[in-house]
């Protein structure tokens, strides 16, 4: 191995360099200097981004570079652009909101910056170990991450809990990651599959061993059973954190997920696609109803993602070539739909945590007209009703189960939506129907960047829904990847 | 002398593993959860090494190389995820004055 093999790995070596820089320049600048490191941070991700399109892009075919640890390939390149756009557009929201608080924005930056760096190795890692060690970067900045309000019980009990969990999670994953390599003798994805296509009876050994990286997997995802951490964790998270978990780590969860289980324990798909299917129609049933008694936004929004990454699922159990794609293209139309929602939560949080409780949403059509046609925008799309996004995301992913035949999933996925449609419009209903004059609703912050931010989540949204086109060839393109095409 | 056979050591790796998970699930005080989790990550760290050896046995070296570096992953790991927990249980401890987790319980559904 020579020095020029680490190019395609540039990127990732920058933005660790980058967070390193940024958390040296948080100690002098301390308090005053939140907005110069947080600007820091986004031209970090930016450069990023452009070095991942020079560099990080296969030439040909896939490209395992490293010694086998990663691998080059559009499925790669697509997750780890999604990944950045959703921490540079997290990254901005946070600036005012920690201006406002009395926590510093080095520590913040940098680990944003490091989850992002652990999120791009799982994106295009080839190798069990680099798809571990990646995941541990993520899930480790994400603890402090949500814990980062340090004095705030809400932010440390959500951070304790959520490390917990995550932490028993990652001991099952990776003592399934040992059952697996003890039994096919290789860590490597591809040496994994070529060993279970070849195995003519699957040994116990083995299935345990994908049952509990599966579990773990389930875990990263939030599907139910493995949920419990995500309502804890998104309601006492500080809002941006939330926002930024929300999207981020599950696009790159999805992504190990899909390379894992599409790519290597493929051959033993009849095996677990079982497994998979009930826990997705659990996720649907399950989130979808307990959101709807819900009264607090963000632990609402936490339900939602929940039924989101059930739906999510459906692409994976359907296990074609079409619901690898579809479930690519909802991880891009969900970050964006997500992370707007998000960023009204921030700017109606002016009364410490306020803006949390649905009542705060009343008569904000009267006050303040564009800022409930955006809020709008985004509760139609995570309902999935066009001419959003969201409608396109589930369309595509409805569609890859009908054709692999599961047209009872998606006769539950589809009543489940409905049923998702009440607690969306619970919010469009205090808006517009409310006068809210009775209730004291809280007011919207000015904070220009974070409006920014929304204005480019609903041009998203409503572009990808109205010609999804180019995204749907994008997504497509990654197919390749697995050798599902 | 007598090489122990692989599989005493995966059986002891199991038995530490469920150990290790039914702690996490059972123990209410922090740090015994943290504990449990070292121990759930070095069961793993065991079993590596047991399968590792076990494939040194069968003649495949590469193979069983890559098994003993995959315990230097995880034993790296588990240190960041030792100062990531500690940190967060001693914020918990100026805040409530406690490290019991079932007197953690202001978020609930």
């Amino acid at each position: 191995m020579s020095l020029s093999d680490f190019i395609p790995f540039v990127p990732e070596i920058f933005l660790a360099a980058a967070g390193l820089g940024i958390l040296l320049a948080g100690i002098t600048l301390g308090k005053k200097g939140v907005r110069t490191l947080i600007g820091s941070g986004v031209a970090a991700l930016i450069v990023t981004a452009v070095l991942v399109w020079v560099f990080g892009r296969p030439q040909g075919g896939p490209q395992v570079i490293l010694g086998g640890m990663l691998v080059l390939d559009n499925l790669a390149v697509f997750f780890k652009l999604i990944m950045i756009a959703a921490s540079i557009i997290a990254l901005i929201m946070s600036a005012g909101f920690l201006e406002r608080s009395p926590y510093g924005g080095g520590e913040y930056t940098s680990l944003v910056l490091f989850a992002t760096v652990g999120m791009m190795v799982m994106a295009s890692g080839a190798n069990l170990a680099s798809l571990y060690v990646g995941l541990e970067l993520m899930a480790l900045s994400v603890y402090i991450l949500v814990g980062y309000f340090k004095l705030e019980v809400k932010s440390n009990e959500a951070a304790v809990k959520y490390f917990v969990l995550g932490a028993l999670s990652s001991g099952i994953l990776v003592y399934g990651i040992s059952l697996v390599y003890g039994t096919l003798g290789t860590l490597d994805l591809r040496g994994i599959h070529q060993a279970l296509a070849g195995m003519a009876k699957l040994n116990w050994a083995a299935g345990l061993g994908i049952v509990l990286v599966g579990f773990g997997m389930l875990f990263k995802v939030a599907i139910v059973p493995f949920h419990v951490w995500t309502p804890d964790a998104y309601e006492g998270a500080p809002t941006p954190v939330t926002a930024f978990i929300s999207v981020g780590p599950k696009a790159a969860a999805f992504a190990m997920f899909l390379r894992i289980f599409l790519g290597a324990f493929e051959p033993n798909i009849a095996a677990w696609r079982t497994v998979m299917w009930v826990a997705a129609a659990a996720t649907m049933i399950f989130a979808n109803t307990a959101a709807l008694t819900q009264n607090n936004v963000k632990r609402m929004l936490a339900y939602s993602s929940i039924a989101h990454a059930g739906y999510a699922l459906m692409g994976i159990v359907a296990g074609t070539a079409m619901g690898l794609w579809s479930v690519m293209l909802y991880m891009l139309i969900y970050t964006f739909m997500n992370l707007g929602a998000f960023g009204f939560v921030i700017l109606l949080e002016s009364r410490g945590y306020a803006g949390e409780t649905i009542q705060d949403y009343a008569g904000l059509a009267k006050r303040h007209p564009a800022a409930a046609a955006g809020m709008l925008v985004f509760m139609l799309g995570l309902a999935g009703i066009p001419p959003t996004a969201g409608f396109m995301g589930k369309l595509y992913v409805f569609a890859a189960a009908v054709q692999a035949g599961y047209v009872g999933l998606t006769v539950i996925a589809v009543v489940m939506s409905a049923v998702s449609l009440f607690y969306y419009f619970r919010i469009v209903v205090q808006m517009y129907l409310h006068d809210g004059e009775e209730d004291e609703p809280a007011e919207l912050i000015r904070d220009r960047w974070v409006e920014a931010m929304i204005f480019v989540c609903v041009a998203a949204t409503l572009f990808i829904g109205v010609y999804p086109g180019p995204m749907v060839g994008w997504a497509r393109a990654g197919i390749s990847a697995l050798g599902l095409g | 002398m007598i090489p122990i056979p692989y599989t005493w050591v995966l059986i002891l790796a199991t038995v530490l593993f469920g150990i290790g998970a039914i702690g996490v699930l059972l123990r209410r005080n922090a740090i015994a959860i943290f504990l449990s989790l070292e121990i759930m990550l070095n069961s793993a760290n065991l079993a590596f090494a047991a399968f590792a050896l076990k494939l040194a046995y069968e003649g495949h070296g590469a193979a069983a190389a890559a098994g003993q570096l995959f315990v230097f992953f995880i034993i790296a790991v588990a240190a960041a995820e030792a100062a990531v927990g500690l940190a967060l249980f001693i914020a918990m401890f100026r805040l409530k004055e406690t490290i019991d987790v079932d007197r953690f319980n202001i978020l609930r559904w």
